[in-house]
């Protein structure tokens, strides 16, 4: 049986999109997992209070979800700060994060999934965007402009992230952080500050991918709990603290599920990401781009 | 107190509640309470991964499912349509038919063998490496096995499947007095081998694991050996609360197999009640399972899972040692 080759060649485009949308999701936990060891699993949690924040304001002001999470980048980074404050007191300074650390964030996972549940219910939640609808056609190529405009804003974000990452003083030192606390004390930087730095940022950035969630797909509460095992999947795929491998991870990610959808069926795609996760773990735990 | 000792105790204390609920006539008590001991069971299994040993597992919905998913598999597997062939021959299995359909306690067991052998699995991929992994991967464990249970036909995938429960049982007149018998004794058992598990050399290896993994291993601790033996044991225990489970709700379909709310109590009740000994999970289970059951009839269902989720972020972080270690510090400053 042959396969049509526009049908593969639109799962491929359709899988780079889908891929670049991860990287925007995973960025975050790449900055707080992969650098400053922090495990932090209510990122998703995050996500999708992103997604509601931007469907409120776009239902009731009607302002774009893109630039309303751009507008409360700094709300949420103010509560990424808050939150590493708390985790550094109660756990990383007593050397308890690896049992009531990991407790505590899967409590604020649920509790914030809960919490939307009793608020919204949960019906499925989607915006209003110009951009959700049309789609560009190059010849036998479909660009769904719903899926381009996230990855072309993901592609942005890799980019000023990694600028930010390797040409600031305060970029350069979380990248420090991650690789000797000592030394970073010896020049006379706070290490739990530039933590609360990163951990903000990465927070700050579960808003922008949290509007691209709602862009992308309807959302309802406990979609974040698919993201887990993918965010994660991708993380470690690319490598521990590696923003590239994170873009190239996420794209072959997105790839591989594409694929699985259109040729096997979409229920099967959730356990793409688990499947990869495993034989990264198992084979090559150091990730793709991994030191 | 020795462990024969502490099992007769146990099993009177059982007992007794099983008498105590019998006489107040009404099986809705046992409904309840049924519940109730069953998270005695996920939260003493859980804790001798995550308390004993300080590995987090978030897919106790994952194994609890997955023993719930091998009855539904076994009740509806019928010897006299399958043939299995192997090099050739076909191996009729009509001579099974009479032992079906099998009695709850080998479903039990064969649950048991199933989540362990799960258990295992995951344990053997990941915990060579970093703590987080093993937890990360348990995370997204619960995603995939819904997966393959939603494409699974034969279980009934994401329609469900209906299991038929007898009206009674023998002996035991009611069939849910005879399923919250069962699930009780596997509660004893479990509390039994937590308690046997904490006061022997497994035990001792196991906190030596989770105070100073690498100490442990250069002082000769076979780490990831008893990692996988405390990860079998406890993915069994999981499995084994779950199989019986199809009879009890009648109906399963994977939302309420896989529900959060096993693995969210199943860690929220070790760490309120405290992870370091064998009466932290049941003073949690017993503790957070009534008042949930309590709420769940007189509030509504999503608000005691938010309770729960509060609960335990409240303490994590102002009382880590639970309410064990808040009546021991309790006691220690009486001393002074």
């Amino acid at each position: 049986m042959g396969i049509p080759a526009d049908l593969l060649i639109n799962a491929i485009i359709a899988g780079l999109l889908l891929g670049g949308f991860y990287a925007a999701v995973t960025y975050g936990i790449s900055i707080s997992f992969g650098i400053l060891d922090i495990v932090n699993i209510a990122h998703p949690g995050f996500i999708i209070l992103g997604s509601y924040i931007a469907y409120i304001v776009n239902t009731r002001l009607g302002l774009d979800p893109i630039l309303t999470s751009i507008l409360v980048l700094p709300l949420f980074y103010w509560l990424g700060a808050t939150i590493y404050q708390v985790y550094y007191q109660s756990f990383e300074k007593r050397g308890q994060e690896a049992l009531r650390g990991l407790a505590f964030f899967f409590g604020l996972l649920f509790v914030t999934e809960v919490s939307l549940i009793l608020v919204f219910g949960v019906d499925y939640r989607y915006v209003q965007a110009p951009y959700i609808g049309p789609s560009l056609h190059l010849g036998i190529m479909d660009f769904p402009l719903r899926m381009l405009v996230p990855f072309a804003l993901s592609v942005a974000m890799f980019g000023i992230l990694q600028l930010f990452l390797s040409r600031t003083f305060i970029g350069r030192a979380i990248m420090a952080v991650s690789q000797d606390q000592q030394a970073l004390r010896l020049m006379a930087i706070d290490p739990v500050r530039i933590k609360r730095i990163a951990f903000g940022l990465s927070i700050a950035t579960a808003s922008i991918a949290g509007a691209l969630l709602i862009v992308i797909q309807p959302v309802e509460p406990s979609v974040g709990r698919e993201y887990i095992g993918r965010v994660f999947a991708i993380c470690v795929l690319g490598g521990l603290g590696s923003l590239p491998g994170t873009l190239i991870a996420a794209m072959l990610l997105g790839i591989v599920e594409s694929l699985t959808s259109t040729f096997y069926g979409p229920s099967w795609a959730p356990a793409v990401g688990f499947g990869l996760l495993l034989l990264t773990l198992a084979f090559r735990p150091a990730g793709l781009l991994g030191r | 107190m020795r462990t024969f000792t502490f099992f007769l105790v146990a099993a009177l204390v059982g007992l007794l509640a099983f008498v105590a609920l019998r006489y107040f006539n009404n099986d809705y008590y046992f409904f309840a309470g049924y519940v109730v001991v069953q998270f005695i069971v996920l939260a003493t299994a859980w804790n001798i991964l995550g308390g004993y040993c300080g590995y987090v597992n978030f897919g106790s919905a994952a194994f609890f499912a997955a023993g719930a998913y091998s009855s539904v598999a076994l009740h509806k597997f019928d010897p006299t349509k399958w043939m299995p062939s192997i090099l050739g021959f076909d191996i009729p299995l009509d001579f099974l038919a009479p032992l079906f359909p099998l009695p709850i306690p080998v479903l039990i067991v064969f649950g048991g063998v199933v989540s362990g052998f799960i258990g295992f699995g995951m344990g053997y991929l990941t915990l060579r490496l970093r703590g987080a992994f093993f937890a990360i991967a348990t995370l997204a464990l619960a995603v995939v096995l819904q997966t393959l249970v939603i494409n699974w036909d034969f279980v009934g995938g994401a329609r469900g499947a209906y299991i038929i429960r007898p009206a009674t049982a023998a002996i035991f007149g009611s069939y849910i007095h005879y399923l919250f018998l069962l699930m009780l004794s596997l509660a004893v058992i479990a509390v039994g081998i937590a308690r046997m598990i904490e006061r022997s050399r497994l035990g001792y290896g196991f906190a030596c694991i989770r105070d100073d993994e690498l100490a442990a291993e250069a002082s000769g601790v076979p780490t990831l050996k008893l990692k996988l033996i405390a990860t079998t044991i406890s993915g069994g225990l999981m499995g084994m609360a779950g199989a019986p489970f199809p009879y009890y709700i009648g109906y399963v379909e994977p939302g309420s197999a896989f529900g959060l709310a096993y693995t969210v109590n199943s860690i929220a009740m070790p760490m309120i009640g405290g992870t370091t000994s064998w009466i932290g999970p049941l003073i949690g289970a017993i503790l957070l399972g009534t008042v949930q059951q309590v709420a769940t009839v007189t509030i509504s269902s999503a608000v005691n899972l938010l309770i729960v989720g509060v609960l335990l972020v409240v303490f994590v972080i102002v009382a880590p040692n639970g309410i064990v270690g808040l009546v021991q510090q309790r006691f220690r400053e009486r001393e002074k």
